[in-house]
């Protein structure tokens, strides 16, 4: 881990403790997860108590405490999805994957997650990988998906 | 200073409504409807065409609106046009070229006056928009 | 300023929807074929290619609107586009195939105001829809943008602005439907405490899951929200603004970012605005993915960088809020609404609507539903007119159930409700709520159990666990109703369901817990019977509550149509099918556990489901 990046982020905030959160954005951002150093790092110069740091770093969704895969599956279980069968969209994922809903692959290359709602409902089911967002996925779609990203 | 004041404001409405009119379908002073099929291009419809861009743009009008559709069945007339002045009958001008045309945006289009050496009929058909 | 240069007229306007649901459908990799295209055919002067925000209709994407004549061309491909480019914009002849066709009818519709998914709607909050490119400052201010907020900084005193607002009957969109105008005043009013300063939010949370209303306003049309935002600073005297947005929502934030970068520029952000000597910025801040963090003192909370937990009120936020200063906090769709209020005036906007409820309201039109999208419609239209008008009805013959509004704190409205007139006060009759605009359509092979089991999980995971009833509460409702669709359900656990559900109503903390028990109340007030056949009968009538499901194989069918492929043996996870390659197979009961893959991966309808 590369503690000048953490750094550069956090002069960009200058100290000012209500942009934690955003902090622990950005660091999410940078390496997929929040490494247990970064928020060492992060309670020392921001001199706020690890476990605050912790609290937040665990109480919202968009943080992971271990390291994801290259490629993210995001299956949405939204209200839309979910009547319109995406819970066997993502039990084909996870017996596809052999990965259980927020599981990383040992190799590094894929994470499976559920999410509730990635607002385009218009076209449930949906799962998005990385930035793609992937329209109308039905369980048998979903080997093509993979196949797309496992090089 | 302020960066823009009321005035400024007014001026970029104006001038962006101008350009992006024919997207919420504003009042036209008139329609010129180039017939673009096959024969009309061949004959030289987009000579006709690129000249009625360039008197809109060096005129900066932007309530003439100009379409194109098919062959408009008169091929050995081509290239042909159609102008509409707002509230008259529509009329067909054929044998056009870029002199001609230029006439006619001049005087019909813009002057109301139908140019009649040119015209082919009046009243034959409407422009689709 | 300068004098402005003289820029280049286009005959057609190509309008591209780079909406969300249009670029995961190709959007751009069609504007790339459309951009060689034009080229190729000499047509790059006389054709403008425009990318737009969300058209709306979704479904058919991704869409291509052509101006003027408002030619709407769907499902495009980039095998399309070279046809499309020369015979529609060369030779001026529209291409019939590439148009809509309304399912069960032949002839396309053409034109996108003669489609019915758009004939009823009514575009206020959405009114630059389709028509601007949201990156483009001028093309706001074109379609009257900026206009409003000239008006209230140079001609209406803050009390006056409040009055249209007030006059208008706006309400709030974000769900509890609380009358904007009442709440800026006593914004207003708040005496400003240590220093002077009030702050304004704008809540681009939008948890409820089903629905991205907000979402395309912040992408489609960015300007309109910081318009409101700054007219409601006027009016309140506040200083400084932040737009919350949702994580899940990179171009939103990414659109809203270049629109408030423009507006600063312009001098219509900043200090001394419009040369008035008002001053107003905004700020972005991003959510982190927590349902409770759109109720607005766990927002507050979060925007403050501390745990996004609500806490009691009063004081509200408009007494005491960001900073514990007085801050005025308003949806997006309710921002948007401000601007052309104050531009067309109250009375105007009062003339739409019912009597309580004014205005309009954009929905997410989604679930088992033909057209799904987003629509504007007047308030006071009834349910059926959404439904089946502009939504075109139920997909593959099936038969309408319910729809669910609301998100989790809504209800189900079951058919019999079809003519209910979509107001604040119609909805929270019928045991639902307006909610944020969620529409989520359900059909005969939805299970309205399942349907609160689901909301009740979603309301469980995203409980921020600060107090008692709502944390045990919707946990014990949750065992409850999964012993249900377990088949282990018993009569006495709907009466047990029932009063718990009361209970949470009544005792928790905020808007979470107190409205998480809907999605039950109302399924037990309209579906009541499907929980009795869950219970008596051992039966989930739409086959959804797989536990309950028996799969057996259609022995003939798998061997003589299927011939025996023996995916489905292989694919079972606790080896309960026998056969082999080219044989009949048939799944031993005992061994299985329910999971229906077989049912899923077979390919000839072998697997049957009772
Ligand atoms: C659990 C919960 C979640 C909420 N989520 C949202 C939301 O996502 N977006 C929103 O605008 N309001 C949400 N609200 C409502 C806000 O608390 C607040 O009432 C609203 O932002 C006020 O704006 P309005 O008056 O313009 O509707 C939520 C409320 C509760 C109780
Ligand atoms: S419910 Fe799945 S995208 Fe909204
Ligand atoms: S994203 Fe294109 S219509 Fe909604």
């Amino acid at each position: 881990m590369n503690h000048a990046n953490i750094t550069e982020i956090l002069n960009k905030y200058q100290g000012d403790e209500s942009s934690l959160i955003a902090i622990l954005q950005d660091i999410q951002e940078e390496y997929s997860y929040l490494p247990r150093e970064a928020l060492v790092q992060v309670s020392k110069e921001m001199n706020v108590p690890l476990s605050r740091v912790l609290s937040l770093a665990t109480f919202f969704r968009a943080f992971s405490l271990k390291p994801k895969g290259k490629h993210s599956v995001h299956v949405c279980l939204g209200t839309a999805c979910h009547v319109r069968g995406a819970q066997r969209v993502l039990e084909k994922f996870e017996r596809e994957l052999g990965l259980k809903s927020g599981e990383t692959s040992e190799d590094l290359l894929f994470s499976l997650d559920a999410v509730r709602c990635l607002g385009c409902c218009g076209l449930a089911p949906v799962v998005q990988v990385g930035e793609e967002v992937h329209g109308k996925i039905t369980p048998a779609k979903v080997t093509g998906v993979i196949k797309k990203y496992r090089k | 200073m302020p960066k823009l004041t009321l005035d400024d404001l007014a001026k970029i409405r104006e001038k962006t409504k101008r350009l992006t009119t024919i997207r919420v379908g504003g009042e036209y002073r008139a329609k010129v409807c180039v017939h673009m099929g096959t024969c009309g291009i061949a004959a030289g419809a987009r000579t006709i065409m690129n000249a009625l861009m360039k008197e809109l743009e060096e005129r900066e009008i932007h309530d003439v609106l100009l379409t194109n559709s098919g062959c408009a069945g008169l091929c050995s007339r081509e290239p042909m046009a159609t102008v509409e002045v707002a509230g008259q009958a529509p009329v067909k001008y054929v044998d056009l070229t870029e002199k001609k045309i230029k006439e006619i945006f001049e005087k019909h289009v813009l002057g109301g006056k139908i140019v009649q050496e040119y015209a082919l009929g009046i009243g034959s058909e409407k422009t689709d928009y | 300023m300068a004098e402005m240069a003289k820029e280049k007229a286009y005959r057609i306007h190509l309008m591209v929807c780079a909406g969300t649901g249009c670029v995961s459908n190709n959007a751009f990799g069609i504007k790339a074929a459309l951009e060689r295209e034009v080229k190729k055919q000499g047509l790059e002067n006389e054709v403008l290619i425009v990318t737009t925000g969300c058209n709306g209709f979704c479904e058919r994407g991704p869409l291509l609107v052509v101006q003027p004549g408002s030619i709407f061309y769907q499902q495009l491909t980039e095998k399309d586009i070279p046809h499309l480019v020369e015979e529609h914009f060369l030779k001026g002849r529209p291409v019939k195939k590439l148009m809509y066709t309304p399912p069960k009818e032949k002839t396309p519709v053409p034109v996108l105001s003669d489609i019915d998914f758009f004939k009823k709607q009514v575009l206020i909050a959405l009114r630059n829809r389709g028509l601007i490119d949201p990156e483009k400052i001028d093309e706001y201010i074109a379609r009257d943008g900026y206009k409003a907020v000239a008006k209230a900084l140079t001609e209406m005193a803050p009390e006056q602005v409040i009055t249209e607002i007030a006059n208008s009957g706006l309400r709030g969109r974000g769900g509890a439907g609380f009358p904007t105008g009442l709440k800026w005043q006593m914004v207003r009013n708040a005496p400003a405490s240590n220093g002077s300063l009030k702050y304004l939010i704008c809540n681009g949370d939008e948890g409820d899951p089903g629905a991205f209303m907000d979402r395309s306003i912040l992408e489609a049309d960015p300007h309109s929200v910081i318009e409101g935002m700054v007219i409601g600073a006027r009016a309140v005297g506040a200083s400084e603004g932040f737009v919350y947005v949702r994580n899940e929502y990179p171009l939103a934030i990414k659109r809203m970012n270049i629109a408030i970068e423009q507006a600063r520029d312009y001098g219509l952000l900043g200090n001394n605005i419009l040369g008035t000597g008002f001053d107003f910025d905004i700020k972005i801040v991003r959510g982190a993915g927590a349902f409770v963090c759109g109720e607005e003192t766990a927002l507050i909370a979060s925007v403050e960088g501390r745990l996004g937990e609500p806490r009691t009120r009063p004081p509200y936020p408009a007494q005491s809020g960001l900073w514990e200063k007085p801050t005025l906090i308003n949806n997006v769709e309710t921002w948007a609404n401000v601007p052309i209020i104050i531009d067309r005036g109250a009375k105007w906007y009062a003339s739409i609507g019912t009597l309580t409820s004014k205005g309009t309201k954009v929905f997410s039109l989604v679930g088992k539903i033909n057209n799904t999208g987003l629509v504007e419609v007047p308030m006071g239209i009834a349910l059926r007119e959404i439904i089946y008008d502009i939504g075109g009805g139920i997909p593959g013959g099936k038969e309408f159930k319910a729809v669910q509004t609301g998100g989790p704190s809504g209800g189900c409205i079951p058919k019999e409700q079809l003519d209910l007139p979509i107001d604040y006060e119609s909805l929270t009759a019928a045991g639902s709520m307006m909610g944020s605009g969620g529409m989520v359509v359900m059909d005969e092979d939805t299970c309205m159990v399942d349907v609160a089991r689901y909301f009740l999980t979603f309301t469980k995971d995203e409980s921020c666990g600060k107090c008692t009833p709502c944390r045990e509460g919707t946990k014990a409702m949750l065992d409850i109703i999964t012993r249900i669709t377990e088949g282990k359900g018993t009569e006495e656990d709907l009466t047990l369901l029932e009063d718990m559900a009361h209970a949470v109503k009544d005792s928790s903390l905020c808007g979470l817990g107190k409205t998480a028990p809907n999605p039950v109340l109302t399924t037990l007030r309209y579906f009541r019977n499907e929980y009795e056949a869950h219970i008596r009968d051992r039966k989930c009538p739409a086959h959804v509550c797989r536990q309950l499901n028996v799969y057996t194989i259609d022995e003939n069918r798998c061997l003589t149509v299927g011939k025996g492929c023996d995916l489905c043996r292989r694919n079972c996870a606790s080896d309960a099918i026998r056969g082999a390659k080219n044989e009949a197979h048939r799944i031993v009961q005992e061994k299985c556990i329910k999971c229906g893959v077989c049912y899923d991966v077979c390919n000839f309808g072998a697997v049957k489901v009772d």
